[in-house]
């Protein structure tokens, strides 16, 4: 196995860079009291304290509440189509590998309708960080039962209460070949701004599922249920290189439930790692374009 | 003229090895300089089904598989029950007497029974190899010629297995000379060697001259070529080629690469394009650059994989909700496909928006042969309005990282032609999101609570006003035949060439004047230059592979003109040239407005 060096992050002047560097063009139109308001200002935070500029930062969302969020941040932004996030974010990354890539969106956009492209994207272990605003509802369409509703939550498309089992984002990733897989809350930013860096600076996927409250539309996720359960890993001597005990605590729920890095491994390379077209030549985006008159007359030759 | 014009039609199972006898007839004649066509009927099937492939060659112009067979090589005995009754006077049947009983044949059919397993030492794979021997022995081919090309296929097996192939080869080449009657004409040799492709190399290859940096595809007949030939390049030309879990997922990750700056395409067929569209009309709103081809097959749904159809028109012209500006071109041949690529992304970087290739099976998976000079990789490149980091010009600005209420640079502004420069992530001072909600000149949603009428219509209206400068960078179609024929017929894509060996023969056979208008572009429409041509016609008929005559329908929401006579087909198979030629005698005779001719190879 070949052994894996940190990336390394460019520090600019810091009389460039403040926090506020980081603010976008308009303010938040989520419901006051949302979840995402504070995992928003932890991505701020963490783009700032790891020092990386705004225009080399392209931060890539599907559709929903949560998906709003690269309006409201001063990096390169897409906002794209419901689902679709990581499929764009992974062809942006491989079109520029230079670009610190970060994916954003909700339960139902990533686990939902973007299903296949989340199971795709990490056994490539491609070198994006996956923010998922966890709030176990459907939210801007007023609502409905989510892939992370618990059994038995009365939504507004589950009246009588949902009978089909949730999907468990944790140890799903953490057997989809993810390399880092941890979960964050909305109520304990500072330590969710060390696990966001924590996946920037991890080299491969890196998925951060975040307990975002829904204040509005989820009665039974509140900061009220998850303030007293949250359990801090790092804060409990939890081994992340130990397979078994991360998906152990993956499936831990009720009285406590972990937050924190529950999974990770360096000992592997991420696709672009492995791609000998991006070996040297800097981002694919940047090249050359054409080809050289001994390719052509190479090409042609095979036809002759 | 052609002085020879001569098919061949190989026929037997999947799995038989139709592909590689096919492949060294091809090459041969086209190294002699002989222009080629080359189709094959096959079906979904990879091991069993018949599989027949059609070989024509001539001195003249080849633009279809034509109408007749000159040597038919039945592998199996299904394949002579099919075949057999398609041969007539002056042509010849060439087949295993060992396994093959011949049936009945017409008066003037050449039985030429191989004794294959004395000539191959009971070798049960050397079969086809005599055959071809035979064959190019009774067409005047010198033994040289098939020789080198047995040395080229067989060159990594060693001298051992060259040595053993090209004795069955002269066993096979001698008995024709000393048992059967050569044909009264020899396949000439040129001088000059020509190059073989198949349609969906061509577009490939434009790609590959057009500079695309990222591929993607899903495998599905009959585009799959595409990925192929990509995928065999892709190190040795710096292409990142990659495989996706769904079509959804190729046309939202080249999109991703391609607002980077790279150009990026990808090819699929019906099916797959039907999963694109919602990301195609993403490239729409975003104003992202992609070429993706549609290389359509029967449909609907899983139709008929393996057969050709022309039935995505309206699939391409409605692909994604709501209005927004796309460019639709139906290349009409191999060297055209190869050629449309590279012309297609300029303007898809110049104009910012999404172009889609309506390919079809007869095209990608045909095989023509072109002189190798007009292969030129060395195209025209323009990337439009784009902004690479190389261009920083505000580096030095008092906020080089753009931030807050700073609207120094508007990505979506709203200019003049509605073009707005396009500035790549990583540069500086130029931060915008790409937004597939609406969105204002500097990419803030206005579909929420922004909502404003008046900058819905103003962002509508710059992107559609886009689409008025295309028109002058296309050349507009021509009509090709005199302007005051009996009949004009009109066709798109991939029927071009053998609507052009109809209207040759119309007039060389039939006494019939018929002229011909070919159409590429689809979006935009040359809809001015086109009523200008046809109000002028005396009857227009409208040629094309599918049921409903979905061109013929879009010509008259364009102009306003209704054709007077349809042909169409949609059997799976392509047109030949008497199909056309019957059904315009058959309209000009009054007898009917819409021919549907009947496939007479059963395939």
């Amino acid at each position: 196995m070949s052994s894996i060096v940190e990336p390394t992050i460019t520090t600019t002047s810091v009389a460039a860079l403040v926090k506020d560097t980081y603010k976008g063009k308009i303010h938040p139109d989520w419901c006051p009291g949302c979840g995402d308001f504070s995992v928003l200002s932890a991505l701020q935070t963490a783009l700032f304290e790891l020092g990386l500029k705004p225009h080399e930062v392209l931060v890539v969302s599907g559709i929903g509440c949560s998906s709003n969020l690269p309006g409201y941040i001063n990096t390169y932004g897409m906002h794209t189509l419901h689902g679709r996030s990581l499929a764009v974010a992974t062809g942006a990354k491989l079109g520029n590998h230079e670009l610190k890539v970060i994916a954003t969106g909700g339960d139902g956009d990533g686990y939902g309708i973007g299903g296949n492209h989340f199971t795709h994207t990490m056994r490539r272990n491609i070198d994006l960080t996956y923010l998922v605003m966890d709030n176990q509802i459907y939210g801007l369409t007023t609502g409905q039962t989510s892939p992370t509703s618990r059994k038995g939550m009365k939504t507004k498309s589950t009246p009588h209460g949902n009978v089909e089992n949730p999907i468990n984002p944790i140890p799903l990733a953490i057997v989809g070949g993810a390399t880092y897989v941890a979960r964050g809350f909305s109520g304990k930013q500072k330590h969710l701004v060390e696990l966001i860096k924590g996946a920037i600076q991890h080299k491969g996927f890196s998925l951060v599922d975040i307990f975002s409250p829904c204040v509005t539309y989820n009665k039974d996720n509140t900061y009220q249920f998850f303030n007293p359960r949250v359990k801090i890993l790092e804060e409990q001597g939890h081994d992340t290189s130990d397979f078994h005990k991360a998906m152990g605590k993956g499936y831990e729920w009720g009285e406590e439930i972990p937050i924190g890095v529950f999974w990770k491994r360096t000992d592997l390379p991420s696709l672009e790692e492995h791609e000998p077209v991006l070996d040297e030549g800097g981002p694919l985006a940047f090249r050359k374009l054409g080809i050289s008159d001994e390719q052509a007359q190479l090409l042609v030759s095979e036809l002759l | 003229m052609a002085t020879v014009d001569f098919s061949i039609g190989i026929g037997g199972e999947a799995g038989q090895g139709i592909a590689t006898p096919g492949d060294i007839l091809a090459r041969i004649f086209a190294r002699r300089g002989l222009n080629l066509n080359a189709y094959n009927a096959y079906q979904s099937i990879i091991r069993g089904g018949h599989t027949f492939l059609t070989i024509r060659a001539s001195d003249g112009p080849v633009r279809s598989m034509g109408d007749k067979l000159d040597v038919l090589i039945p592998l199996n005995q299904d394949a002579m029950n099919r075949h057999l009754r398609l041969m007539g006077t002056g042509t010849c049947v060439l087949f295993d007497v060992d396994k093959i009983k011949p049936g009945t044949a017409a008066e003037g059919v050449q039985l030429c029974p191989l004794p294959t397993k004395q000539l191959t030492t009971g070798n049960k794979l050397a079969g086809n190899t005599v055959a071809i021997a035979a064959t190019l022995q009774m067409l005047g081919v010198e033994f040289k010629a098939l020789e080198d090309a047995l040395t080229r296929i067989f060159k990594r097996k060693g001298d051992a297995v060259i040595t053993e192939n090209v004795g069955f080869a002269r066993a096979g080449y001698d008995y024709a000379t000393a048992n059967f009657k050569p044909f009264p004409f020899k396949a000439p040799d040129l001088g000059k060697g020509n190059a073989v492709l198949t349609g969906n190399m061509a577009l490939a290859m434009g790609g590959v001259a057009a500079g695309v940096k990222f591929y993607a595809a899903y495998p599905m007949s009959p585009s799959t070529g595409v990925l192929m030939y990509m995928a065999s390049h892709a190190q040795q030309l710096g292409i990142m080629v990659r495989q996706v879990e769904d079509e959804i997922g190729v046309m939202n990750m080249i999109i991703g690469a391609a607002q980077t700056g790279c150009r990026a395409m990808c090819a699929t067929s019906g099916g797959g394009f039907a999963l694109m569209t919602e990301a195609i009309g993403m490239a729409g709103m975003i104003e992202t650059p992609v070429v993706c081809i549609d290389v359509q097959r029967a449909g609907p749904a899983t139709g008929v994989p393996t057969k050709t159809e022309q039935g995505d028109l309206w699939q391409a012209l409605g692909a994604g909700q709501g209005d927004y500006p796309r460019l639709i071109v139906a290349p009409t041949d191999q060297l055209d496909a190869f050629r449309t690529i590279p012309e297609l992304f300029n303007l898809c970087d110049k104009f910012q928006c999404p172009g889609l290739v309506l390919s079809d099976l007869l095209i990608s998976e045909g095989t023509a042969s072109v002189d190798p000079k007009e292969l030129n990789f060395k195209t025209k490149i323009d990337r439009g309005e784009i902004i690479f980091p190389e261009a920083i010009v505000n580096g030095q600005a008092q906020n080089p990282f753009g931030g807050a209420n700073d609207n120094a640079y508007l990505r979506y502004k709203n200019t003049e032609s509605g073009i707005s420069p396009r500035a790549v992530p990583g540069v500086m001072g130029h931060i915008h999101v790409a937004a597939t909600d609406e969105h204002d000149e500097d990419g803030t949603l206005i579909s929420d609570e922004f909502t404003n009428p008046a900058k819905r219509r103003m962002m509508v209206e710059k992107r559609a006003r886009k689409m008025e400068a295309v028109l002058a960078d296309i050349v507009p179609p021509k009509l090709v035949g005199p302007e005051t024929a009996a009949v004009t017929l009109v066709g798109w894509g991939s029927t071009e060439g053998v609507i052009r060996e109809a209207v040759e023969k119309l007039a060389s056979e039939e006494g019939i004047v018929a002229n011909q208008l070919a159409i590429k572009w689809i979006v935009p429409f040359h809809a001015d230059e086109i009523s200008h041509l046809l109000v002028r016609s005396k009857k227009i008929i409208v040629v094309e592979n599918n049921h409903s005559g979905q061109f013929a329908r879009y010509l008259r929401s364009e102009t306003g003109i209704a054709a007077h006579g349809h042909i169409r087909k949609y059997d799976g198979e392509p047109f030949m040239p008497h199909h056309i030629i019957d059904a315009v005698k058959e309209q000009l005779a009054g007898k009917t407005e819409l021919s549907v001719p009947t496939h007479e190879i059963q395939v």
